[in-house]
């Protein structure tokens, strides 16, 4: 169930445009900022949105950063493109599989993290680099990666 | 400020009008700071002396074309949009700001540190097509452009450079701005719009041409960011100006950048028509220690590689195709000796087989196949019969064989790489293992 405070925000946002749908995509961020992620909030949103339910999907299911099923506390980004890569990215998600015992895509026991790649976060001048939900950290090595967990609980 | 450092920057500025004005501790120019540096004075001269013809004849006279990675000319594009007497309204301006193409890191300065130079650029070239709405697309990652540009348009709303009637001109403009959720295929223009409307963000068959038919089916114009961020200094200073900046008969200074193993990596904005091997060695640095260089691909992930014996070319829109490649966006990534070339590929290549919108069948399977093929030579397990197979890979998804332009861009890399790297794939395919690991 959408929260009122959820609906009006969503409402603000469509109100920007002259069709509702164009704010899909804000809306299933307004849904999973609280959750986390989407999940049977589907059918009410496309009501919101006069969308149909199918149309809610297709772009739920298509952008990296709509979930649709629940992830960790914190989500680690690890950019995984081509000026990270030369810059031994490979090297840095290594490190954090073996610091966090999980494949890219999967959470923590403890729910924590969850290891995600992101395609080119443009800092390639800084690179290797990764996001740690939105915050932006650069000139990673596994030091620098161990001094970051340590931040997130 | 001491006077003569402000006579340095005005110099500077003269120079260098994109990022002239960025302040040292990369915090944005607020309103103030960007009017101190004679921002929106050419929005004031259009709005009160100039028709929106006269706008695009000054931008066409510059020869300013798109910084996006395709080089259209801006001015020819905006002439596209339907007539006035064309009854539907609203009509859109967007701004592209969805900067994903590997390796590119020039529009996060821009709009990062000067927020009001895009929007004055959006308020020109909306005024050009007499546009009614305008929105700015920019990517979930970039969250810091995001908050500079939001508190940009408040400060434009505040000032009356946005809004209803603007400085009594009689011209009317409202901007957004819209976030998306990743995926690379948004920044395409067809893409984009179908992102913007709230679809998923397939391409748009290109016979569409969105002057005509572009956002809910209204005349629509969408232009890269730094493409925008030149308008307002070509009608300030006008276009024998703005030609004379570059070295080439493309107008103006396009933001070049260099990552990898390079001394200095960073991005710099310089005159249209810099060579390669000046970008490389005098404003990277050269090669980091201990590492030789080998290739670049200049553009982009979806550029061809060049070699040594190229770095002469000039970085402008012609130049570099004359040795088999492309400007792109002017966002040079560097292959060393210490890095497999095949395993570099291999990384541009899985880019593009997950971020294929999924649409058409050559780009789906096809890019899926690829990244196999070079997942399995870097593996040491390739075969030689590969390499015929990548070659043919390469003819079934060029242009005119997709739906969109996504696909041919991924093989750019990849043919040019065959022939630059041959004897690297036959060693990884004959030795059955990869040198480098």
């Amino acid at each position: 169930m959408l929260t009122d405070t959820e609906k009006q925000e969503i409402l603000r946002e469509a109100a920007r445009y002259p069709h509702r749908q164009a704010a899909a995509i804000e809306a299933l961020k307004i849904v999973q900022r609280q959750r986390g992620w989407v999940s049977g909030d589907i059918e009410e949103l496309a009501e919101l949105l006069d969308m149909t339910a199918d149309e809610v999907e297709a772009v739920g299911t298509f952008f990296s950063h709509i979930y649709l099923k629940p992830l960790g506390r914190h989500i680690i980004f690890i950019c995984d493109s081509i000026s990270c890569w030369v810059m031994g990215s490979d090297m840095l998600r290594e490190h954090l599989k073996k610091r966090l015992e999980i494949e890219p895509g999967e959470t923590t026991k403890d729910g924590r993290f969850t290891l995600m790649p992101i395609a080119c976060l443009g800092i390639c001048k800084d690179a290797p680099a990764m996001m740690v939900d939105e915050v932006l950290f650069t000139k990673l090595d596994q030091g620098k990666i161990d001094d970051i967990l340590r931040q997130y609980q | 400020m001491t006077s003569s450092a402000n006579t340095n920057k005005e110099d500077r500025l003269r120079q260098f009008p994109l990022t002239g004005a960025l302040r040292e501790d990369g915090r944005p120019l607020d309103l103030e700071e960007y009017e101190r540096y004679g921002g929106y004075q050419a929005l004031r001269r259009v709005l009160s002396t100039m028709t929106a013809g006269e706008v695009i004849e000054e931008v066409k006279k510059a020869n300013l074309r798109g910084r996006g990675g395709a080089g259209f000319p801006t001015g020819v594009k905006w002439e596209s949009m339907a007539p006035l007497a064309d009854p539907r309204r609203p009509r859109y301006f967007l701004a592209n700001a969805d900067e994903m193409e590997p390796g590119t890191f020039k529009d996060r300065l821009l709009l990062e540190g000067n927020p009001h130079q895009l929007l004055e650029g959006i308020l020109i070239g909306s005024y050009a097509v007499q546009a009614d709405q305008a929105y700015i697309f920019l990517r979930w990652e970039y969250n810091t452009p995001v908050r500079n540009i939001k508190r940009a348009i408040d400060e434009a709303y505040r000032r009356g450079y946005l809004g209803k009637n603007i400085l009594n001109s009689g011209f009317s403009l409202d901007i957004a701005v819209h976030t998306s959720a990743g995926r690379y295929i948004c920044g395409e223009e067809t893409g984009l719009l179908n992102a913007l409307e709230g679809k998923r963000p397939v391409p748009r068959p290109r016979t569409l041409h969105a002057g005509e038919l572009g956002l809910w089916g209204k005349p629509t114009i969408a232009n890269n960011a730094e493409t925008l961020c030149n308008v307002p200094h070509i009608i300030k200073n006008g276009a024998e100006w703005y030609a004379q900046l570059s070295r080439c008969a493309d107008g103006g200074t396009k933001l070049f950048g260099v990552s990898g193993h390079v001394k200095r990596p960073g991005a710099w904005e310089l005159p249209m028509g810099t060579t390669i091997k000046e970008i490389l060695e005098e404003h990277a640095g050269g090669m980091a220690e201990g590492f030789k260089f080998r290739a670049l691909i200049p553009g982009g992930a979806s550029t061809q590689f060049l070699l040594a014996e190229h770095l002469e070319t000039p970085m402008d829109f012609t130049s570099p195709q004359k040795v088999g490649s492309r400007l792109g966006t002017g966002a040079m990534v560097v292959l060393d000796d210490k890095t497999c070339p095949v395993g570099f590929l291999l990384n541009l290549e899985r880019f593009f087989a997950r971020e294929s919108c999924g649409w058409c069948t050559p780009c789906r399977e096809g890019l899926l196949w690829t990244e196999r093929l070079l997942g399995a030579i870097e593996g040491g397990q390739g075969e030689p019969s590969d390499m015929e197979t990548l070659r043919s890979l390469i003819f079934m998804m060029g242009v005119g064989r997709t739906f969109c332009l996504f696909a041919p861009g991924a093989m750019m890399p990849l043919e040019s790489g065959l022939k630059y790297f041959r004897e690297d794939f036959e060693g990884h395919i004959k030795g059955k293992s990869c040198p480098w690991s």
